[in-house]
């Protein structure tokens, strides 16, 4: 892809979006959505990923699957429901209806059918514990009354945790309510839009109301470099963060000038790169126990992080008639009841590539292609950038946090040496990604800013994408692990 | 030697064999421990874990056992190390090198098959070591540019070549001597590639993945050829090939499927043996050095000696006859015939060495192909699909659909199964369900003074009098219901059917009915003359319906008293005392007229639908499940099995009649678990664009690759297909489904001048 100029016609609005492969994505992700959610444009920074991200969710809401649209739809809001993230629950409503969902399942839980009702107990477990999933959950599903078939179970588990583990993207990366959502569209005096009359035909493009009208506000990740999903120069960049972003950060500001926090001076990308040069330097290897106890060590501290936030004040009452049991939240894998029963994962025994790959296909058509791309794109995805600095490896920050993530869910890698997370990772970005993983619900925009102020906001991006990826790949491989036990015995 | 094993504490992930064959050695997660194999038991030589210090060292990914030196184990570690064993110390002291040089998990270690103390690792890092156990560090390292290398194995042809396999689906051939590039690289597979084995004595390797298939390829040229292809049920996580059998491979699954399967690869779909033995995933397989016993470990935690004497044999299992019945009534069936060799004749003795020592030599068949035509004109074949396509199956109320099948049924002229209908509705219409209602209200006081055959005299009983209700004329009904009650009775008259065929249908009024008991008995009398010449015409109809309609019409008309007396000899001819018996109680208590009895007709039912499956006619009886809805669950002594057989009869049929819509529709309303996933999988094929091969997911005439649209232009408007596309299989022209049936209703070549005489049907 070549050059974009900076200054096309604002007639045609996607000529606005410089960079030709998320253009094109974002074209099908209107075409699939009716809409360009907020959700895709915050991703059109990384147009690979976004490739995968699209296809996957497409797939496994429209495409090819044993369970009846209605039901994926509303299978999403019970998902949604468990972070209490009204914005997901909102757009599958809607797509509910458009479906053809009976309108009465959308008075809440207690109108469904009794099947769905059943699939409740994994969706709770899977959201916050997933640990906990046993064959006997699997089992009560697929015996007796309103029974599930294996295939159905499979295709609900992974919409679960794909929505799940979308709300960890959503809430740190502050992604507003659409704009024809409830609370979604302000009026803005502070944006200073509406001074553009010719911009309509974007509005119209994103589906959107057509008072948000000044093409250079288009939340889409703007890219004047030539190669795809690189950095947003600083400008454009605020205006997209204030677009989708909470309505309290003013549009004058830009990343750099918000104070530090005085408690806690951040770790700097120069003193960042040393520790990565240092560790891949070092070659003396340590002790297995002391690996172990590592491991151990980075779990229980992990369990010492509070959630950034405080827990929003109470339940709406629209989405509180989709969740049950919310006292039923994440609880640190250290502190686990069950220490004695329930061993720490180790994906060495149970992986993506060998087992659970093979099982997802075999259950549920091809999707486990879909996924093993996405997850390999997330995995794998780097520009070797690091804040302004280029031709970096990032490959340990990312392994770093990307290990880190599963294993506040309990899963080990053994051949990692868990030390290196409490070099690469202090504590406020320890802090931001437990919450984002385990209570993104508490995570705000505020806090999105305030950790890895040096980084630009697509590397930020990048690290919720790391949260949602290596989130569901954890809960996907508990859930597979037990319906891979359930079927062998 | 016989199939023996012991139980671990923990899964185990691999096994190594000493040199000669005496003794295993077992590695996994909490496993790690040499048995010694005795004649009938394995006895524990060493634990290797029983050591103070465990760490992850001592979890292994994979056990060898040094070609050369009986006393060296080699282990890949989970944490990335590769460790050499020596048994002769022990302690600390038996972990005699740890290698700590690959940043993620061991996959795979291997010694070399003559060299002593060489072995190398192969790591989820993408690298490869190679170690000589003599020093502190590797040797040499392999970069394999793929994100994680999941087998090596040195070739037992060339000294210093290895192969690698890799997450990618790549295979790549090293030299030990030369690190810098492999000698050769191919993609082999589609999906990433978790086991080789090489050839004890061709140059094949085979490659193992997760794409479903165990691939043999002739690595004796530069260019590698695909030679065998096999293809399993799940992904395939080791393979062995088996001793002194050229054509033979062992493989164990990795997920989903436990048994061990022995492949002859010239046979690639179905296992020459498999081993069941195993309750979890089998982990590894070695042989014994000999083609007839071998070892494997497993998930489920235990280690067994397997011996192929106690195998099963899902070749020899096959069945070598083919039998198919198309729509039209031909038939084609294929079976094996006996070889007469063309050589001379040999002498049994000759013969009986040939066979027993080599057995996996080729060996002459012969197959013969008959094909059957169906001359007699059978009208069952069109009225089938008649009926398939019109019967309402839901979305009516049950007398709705019953009233309408039955009409169907009779327009088609098969007014048995018109009947039928009518009586299920007449059964389990609103009726039925008012009468259960009233027995309910214990509104009955009813009959114990009724004598032997009382049962089937109640039911005749309750019907007829809750017909009365309904319908004007009660006797109807009464017709009806009988006819279910005797169908065990009337099977001996199948050549009967005839008479019974026109007549059993309620709308008759009373003059008709005359008419007819004046053909009937005539026919009847008439009946035991014609038998050979009426066998030709027997079809559905239902066998007993000839005496039905007598007691119906007994019950009627004339003085009843007078019938049983005109017939009874015709019936104690054909020795049926049992019927006769019945008909004077039945008539004397329809003349009470007792209070109103429940009963439940579902024993008579499920005798009559099972009666019409039997025939051959499973349309009826699942069409009439289906339609039943709830009220199957009063049928209980239907077993399920029966049930899914019948159903998995009619969808088969129906897919032969390409009905795939009313196939669909019988799956989706089938009450069966077993059944209704049938629609759960997915049937979808995408086509490709025929510029640059793509398959078209989004949608079928754009293609994301190359936006273009040419692919599904319609050869005569030239516009976009985006509906039903229809092209010709011989040119590849196509176009919109009206305008092909248009042109080619005139013209015979392809209509865009390519000159195909494409054919259309």
């Amino acid at each position: 892809m070549g050059q974009i100029p900076q200054n096309v016609s604002i007639n045609c609005p996607l000529e606005i979006c410089p960079c030709q492969s998320t253009r094109t994505l974002f074209v099908e992700a209107f075409l699939q959505n009716n809409r360009l959610d907020h959700v895709s444009q915050v991703m059109g920074y990384h147009p690979s990923y976004l490739d995968n991200f699209l296809k996957t969710q497409n797939f496994i809401l429209r495409g090819d699957g044993p369970l009846p649209y209605d039901y994926r739809h509303y299978i999403a809001i019970m998902a949604a429901g468990r972070h209490q993230c009204s914005y997901l629950i909102q757009l599958q409503k809607q797509e509910f209806l458009v479906q053809g969902g009976d309108q009465s399942w959308l008075k809440g839980l207690h109108c469904i059918p009794q099947k769905l009702r059943n699939l409740y107990d994994i969706n709770k477990i899977l959201a916050h514990r997933p640990w906990l999933l046993n064959k006997s959950h699997i089992e009560k599903l697929t015996k007796g009354k309103d029974s599930w078939s294996l295939a159905e179970v499979v295709h609900a588990i992974v919409i679960l945790t794909h929505f799940h583990s979308l709300c960890s993207f959503v809430f740190p990366c502050g992604v507003n309510q659409e704009l024809d959502q409830a609370g979604g569209y302000r009026y803005p005096e502070t944006l200073q839009m509406l001074n553009n009359p010719g911009g309509n035909s974007v509005a119209a493009a994103t589906g959107v109301s057509k008072k948000s009208s000044d093409p250079k506000d288009i939340p889409i990740p703007n890219d004047t470099r030539p190669t795809a999903g690189k950095i947003l120069n600083g400008g454009r960049l605020n205006n997209f963060i204030n677009k989708i972003g909470v309505a309290d950060w003013t549009s004058g500001r830009t990343q750099n000038q918000s104070p530090p926090s005085p408690t806690e001076p951040e770790v700097g990308i120069s003193t960042l790169m040393q520790r990565m040069k240092t560790l891949s330097e070092q070659t003396q290897e340590c002790t297995p126990v002391e690996l172990a106890k590592r491991f151990e060590n980075v779990e229980t501290q992990s369990a010492e992080l509070g959630a950034v936030g405080p827990e929003p004040q109470g339940t709406p009452a629209d989405i509180g008639i989709f969740i049950e049991d919310t006292q039923f939240i994440y609880q640190d894998f250290a502190k686990r009841d069950e220490h004695q029963s329930i061993p720490t994962f180790r994906v060495q025994d149970y992986s993506w590539d060998d087992h659970a790959y093979s099982l997802v296909n075999r259950l549920y058509n091809d999707v486990g292609n879909l996924l093993d791309d996405k997850f390999k794109t997330a995995y794998n995805l780097t520009y070797y950038t690091m804040g302004g600095r280029t031709d970096v490896d990032t490959s340990r920050f990312r392994r770093a946090i990307w290990n880190y993530i599963q294993c506040l869910l309990g899963i080990r890698h053994d051949d990692y040496d868990y030390g290196e997370i409490n070099q690469l990772l202090e504590k406020s970005l320890k802090t931001f990604i437990k919450s984002a993983c385990c209570y993104p619900e508490c995570v705000t925009k505020k806090d999105y800013l305030k950790v890895l102020r040096e980084f630009k906001h697509s590397e930020k991006v990048h690290v919720n994408l790391m949260v949602l990826e290596a989130r569901m790949q954890a809960e996907l491989l508990y859930a597979l692990r037990t319906v891979n036990r359930y079927m062998t015995n | 030697m016989s199939t023996i094993s012991v139980l671990q504490e923990g899964p185990v992930n691999a096994l190594a064999l000493n040199k000669d064959n005496s003794q295993v050695a077992i590695g996994g997660r909490n496993v790690f421990k040499v048995y010694s194999i005795e004649e009938d038991c394995f006895k524990e030589i060493c634990n290797l874990r029983a050591s103070k210090h465990l760490n992850l060292s001592f979890s292994c990914n994979d056990v060898a056992w040094s070609s050369t030196d009986d006393n060296y184990l080699a282990t890949a570690a989970t944490n990335g190390h590769v460790c050499v064993w020596n048994l002769t110390k022990s302690g600390k002291a038996m972990q005699e090198q740890v290698y700590q040089e690959h940043k993620r998990t061991v996959n795979k270690v291997n010694f070399h098959s003559s060299e002593p103390y060489r072995l190398i690792s192969g790591s989820q890092d993408g690298t490869m070591r190679y170690f000589d156990m003599r020093c502190k560090a590797a040797v040499a390292t392999f970069l394999s540019n793929t994100e994680s290398v999941r087998d090596v194995q040195f070739s037992p042809h060339m000294p210093h070549t290895f192969a690698a396999v890799s997450e990618n689906g790549s295979v790549q051939l090293w030299d030990v001597r030369r690190t810098e590039k492999c000698i050769q690289q191919f993609t082999a597979h589609s999906g990433p590639i978790f086991a080789c084995d090489w050839h004890p004595e061709a140059t094949w390797l085979a490659t193992a993945s997760r794409d479903k298939t165990i691939k043999v390829w002739d690595l004796t040229t530069s260019k590698p050829t695909l030679d065998y292809t096999i293809h399993t049920i799940a992904s395939i996580g080791h393979v062995k090939w088996r001793p002194q059998r050229k054509y033979h491979i062992a493989s164990c699954a990795l997920v989903v499927d436990c048994s061990i399967n022995i492949w002859d690869i010239r046979r690639p779909f179905i296992p020459f043996a498999a081993f069941n033995e195993h309750k979890d995933i089998a982990s590894g397989v070695a042989w014994r050095g000999d083609s007839q016993v071998f070892l494997s470990t497993s998930r489920d935690c235990s280690l067994i000696q397997h011996s192929f004497k106690d195998a099963s044999r899902p070749a020899s299992k096959a069945n070598i006859q083919a039998l198919d019945i198309s729509t039209k009534g031909n038939t084609l069936f294929g079976m094996r015939v006996p070889v007469s060799t063309n050589t001379t004749k040999p002498t049994g003795l000759m013969r009986k060495s040939s066979t027993s020592t080599i057995s996996d030599q080729f060996h002459q068949s012969a197959s013969v192909l008959h094909q059957f035509t169906h001359v007699s004109v059978c009208n069952d074949l069109s009225s089938f699909e008649f009926l398939a396509k019109n019967y309402i199956l839901y979305g009516r109320s049950f007398p709705e659909m019953c009233e309408h099948n039955a009409a169907v049924a009779k327009e088609c002229g098969k007014s048995n199964i018109s009947t039928i209908w009518k009586i299920v509705n007449t059964m389990y219409g609103e009726l039925y369900v008012k009468i259960q209602a009233m027995h309910n209200n214990g509104g009955l006081n009813l009959m114990n003074n009724v004598d032997a055959s009382s049962t089937e005299k109640k039911n005749n009983d309750v019907v007829g009098e809750a017909a009365a209700a309904q319908f004007s004329s009660a006797d109807d009904d009464v017709e009806g219901e009988d006819q279910v009650d005797h169908t065990a009775v009337a099977n001996g008259y199948h050549t009967y059917n005839k008479y019974g065929h026109p007549k059993g249908d309620f709308s008759f009024g009373e003059n008709e009915l005359d008419l007819e008991l004046d053909a009937l008995s005539i026919d009847y009398r008439n009946g035991m003359r014609n038998q050979n010449q009426l066998q030709q015409q027997e079809d559905w109809t239902l066998p007993n319906e000839a005496f039905n309609i007598r007691h119906e019409i007994r019950d009627r008309s004339p003085p009843p008293e007078q019938f049983p007396n005109n017939n009874s000899p015709d019936f104690n001819d054909d020795s049926h005392s049992s019927t006769v018996d019945e008909q004077p109680t039945w008539l004397v208590s329809v003349s009470k007229i007792p209070p109103m009895p429940i009963w439940d007709p579902s024993a008579s039912l499920i005798e009559s639908l099972k009666h019409h499956a039997e025939k051959g006619d499973v349309q009826t009886s699942v069409s009439v499940l289906i339609v039943l809805g709830e009220h199957r669950k009063n049928l209980k002594t239907l077993d399920e099995n029966t049930v899914t057989h019948w159903l998995m009869g009619y969808i088969q049929t129906l897919e032969r009649f390409r009905l795939w819509n009313v196939k669909a529709l019988v799956i989706e309303l089938a009450w069966i678990p077993s059944i209704s996933q049938m629609n759960q999988q997915s049937t979808r094929i995408n086509t490709n664009c025929s510029q640059c091969l793509k398959p078209l997911q989004r949608s079928g005439w754009l293609c994301d690759r190359c936006h273009s649209t040419d692919a599904s232009r319609c050869s005569i408007c030239h516009q976009v297909v985006k509906g039903l596309y229809v092209w010709c299989q011989g040119c590849s022209h196509g176009g919109h489904l009206m305008h092909m049936q248009e042109w080619f209703s005139k013209n015979k070549q392809c209509p865009t001048g390519c000159g195909h005489l494409c054919e259309y049907r």
